[in-house]
């Protein structure tokens, strides 16, 4: 299979390789993930009950509570921590979120990374690019 | 990102280890929102005291300062924490010690709690305890740069006193803390203030109920942006407007709306809009109106009521009033429990004015301090909830995995007494 490669702006700098999680949906932290256990709660939400743990997590913008970045640093804490990050839209929620999980992170990509990558596809995120190989 | 002499000392340690590590972590936060620089604030609200199991290992393992340097500075050096450098209060947290024996939760972290309001007393923190600091004395000036942490309170700084501030958290909040200093960025440029979306009201909204479901509804429509209210509204209140915005930041990311004619920095509008050519808007009529309460109440299966849940955001003393006047002389089910939740100083006022024991006779408690959002806490048993919050009816199902109704507050008491749901949509 070919790659894509996506270009965009770093976050948080640094390289993650693994298997793309991707949400359609904004995700919420406070009241939408379980940072014990690493896992989506909100009900209403595309991936209830599945697990981001050592996954990329794409994903187009972060909702709700201000506990986000504190939800995302618990999984750090905790070891249920996804190890990268794409996100579509940055925001404080997200960016904030992004630093203190102390993973690669990119935002502002030149496609919609939530159009380009499918779940279970391998990614290379290499500080300002991310490497698309479908599943 | 540009720093200023007394920042990059800042930085560079001039001010010690833990101003260090709080212009550290403000300068990767700045760089992951490609900030330009930094702003002055003096108006903190965050959150230190909270009860977390991560938390109660780092205290018990290392000390508060340790706490405060992981969570509230994404730090791990070791070092003591300084005096706070700005006005800083602490937001809602867990219960205290006057819920023991009413709400199931845990004593441990009562006494984590106490024991973190001490230390972070002594550090000048204001311990207001509520997620609606705008209703207990911390009132930003318009235009006054803030960091504030709590959506609810943030969209309400932003909107309705038109103070900036960006949904901050809680390691930015203590690195702002520390420094009076926050990224530069979002809310707090002239240039992203203006109005993105267009909402078209064209159902009478006028009451708490309506409020809410008009701001579960702009949040969906304008998700992260900036909804622009117009067409057949009423004069809102404090109340409304604190439903309404929780509402719009639960449903959506929204931080930032206007409401022309009723919030202070858009006069018209065209104003709203910065000049440009208005958007088509997104009409909220009464399919619109019911589309959301339907959506509200898609969690709620069974009619039989455990436990409703008022004061989401935390109850104005007008609330507590109304409760109080609708629950007087009558007797609670004996299967349902009945929560308001509050600011420990505006409790104060009610238990003052004669409403807390009305509504004690009655069987229901008023609560300070937390939410069982907040403390994931429910009456022993709980099931199936009701509420007149919005940002409640959305949170609770998934935090607690109950059932939701959301209704009036009269229809809440109601279901109180009765111990079933008989709300509909009028």
């Amino acid at each position: 299979m070919s790659a894509v490669i996506l270009h965009g702006r770093t976050v948080v700098p640094g390289v993650a390789e693994g298997e793309a999680l991707v949400s359609h949906e904004p995700i919420s932290g406070w009241g939408g993930i379980d940072p014990a256990r690493g896992v989506i709660i909100e009900r209403r939400h595309e991936l209830y009950g599945v697990c981001f743990t050592g996954k990329i997590l794409v994903f187009p913008s972060a909702k709700g509570s201000s506990g986000w970045a504190g939800f995302f640093q618990t999984t750090r804490l905790t070891g249920t921590a996804p190890i990268g990050m794409v996100i579509g839209r940055i925001s404080a929620k997200s960016a904030l979120g992004a630093v203190v999980t102390r993973v690669p992170a990119i935002t502002d990509l030149d496609a919609d990374p939530c159009e380009v990558i499918d779940t279970g596809d391998w990614l290379l995120l290499d500080n300002s690019t991310v490497e698309v190989t479908k599943r | 990102m540009f720093l200023t002499d007394a920042e990059k000392a800042m930085r560079d340690g001039a001010e010690g280890p833990a101003v260090a590590a709080a212009m550290d972590l403000l300068l990767r936060y700045g760089a992951a929102l490609d900030a330009s620089r930094l702003c002055d604030i003096r108006n903190v609200a965050g959150t230190m005291t909270q009860p977390s199991p991560v938390k109660a290992r780092l205290v018990k393992e290392h000390g508060w300062d340790k706490a405060f340097a992981v969570i509230n500075l994404d730090s791990d050096g070791d070092f003591e924490v300084p005096p706070m450098a700005v006005p800083t209060c602490q937001l809602q947290h867990g219960f205290g010690a006057d819920a023991l024996g009413i709400v199931p939760y845990p004593k441990e972290n009562i006494e984590l709690q106490a024991d973190g309001e001490a230390f972070y007393g002594r550090h000048g923190v204001n311990i207001l305890a509520t997620c609606t600091p705008y209703q207990v004395g911390n009132l930003p000036m318009r235009g006054e740069h803030c960091a504030w942490m709590e959506s609810s309170a943030v969209i309400y700084a932003n909107s309705v006193l038109g103070a900036r501030t960006n949904c901050e958290g809680i390691a930015s909040t203590g690195a702002a803390s520390l420094t009076g200093k926050i990224p530069c960025w979002g809310n707090h440029l002239d240039a992203n203030r203006s109005g993105t979306h267009l909402v078209d009201v064209r159902v009478r909204v006028d009451n708490f109920q309506d409020w809410g479901m008009l701001g579960y509804f702009a949040g969906g429509v304008a998700g992260e942006d900036h909804p622009v209210i117009t067409g057949s509204i009423g004069q809102p209140d404090l109340t409304d407007l604190k439903h309404f915005g929780a509402a719009a930041a639960t449903s959506g990311g929204v931080e930032l709306y206007h409401i022309p004619g009723i919030t202070p920095e858009m006069p018209t509008v065209e104003a709203a809009f910065g000049g440009a050519p208005l958007p088509s808007p997104a009409v909220y009529g009464p399919a619109e109106r019911r589309a959301v309460y339907e959506t509200l109440n898609e969690i709620g299966t069974s009619a039989d009521v455990d436990f409703v849940l008022l004061g989401c955001p935390h109850a104005s003393v007008d609330q507590m009033r109304r409760a109080a006047a609708a629950l007087d002389g009558r007797r609670l089910s004996a299967s349902t429990e009945l929560w308001i939740m509050a600011p420990r100083a505006l409790k104060d006022v009610a238990d003052r004015s004669g409403y807390t024991e009305v509504i004690q006779r009655a069987g229901g408690r008023v609560l300070a301090d937390s939410c069982p959002a907040m403390s994931r806490a429910a009456p022993a048993g709980t099931r199936v909830f009701a509420t007149d919050s919005a940002k409640q009816a959305h949170y609770l199902p998934a935090i607690l995995g109950i059932e939701a109704w959301f209704g009036t507050l009269e229809e809440c008491v109601d279901a109180a007494v009765t111990g079933r749901w008989n709300g509909g949509l009028s």
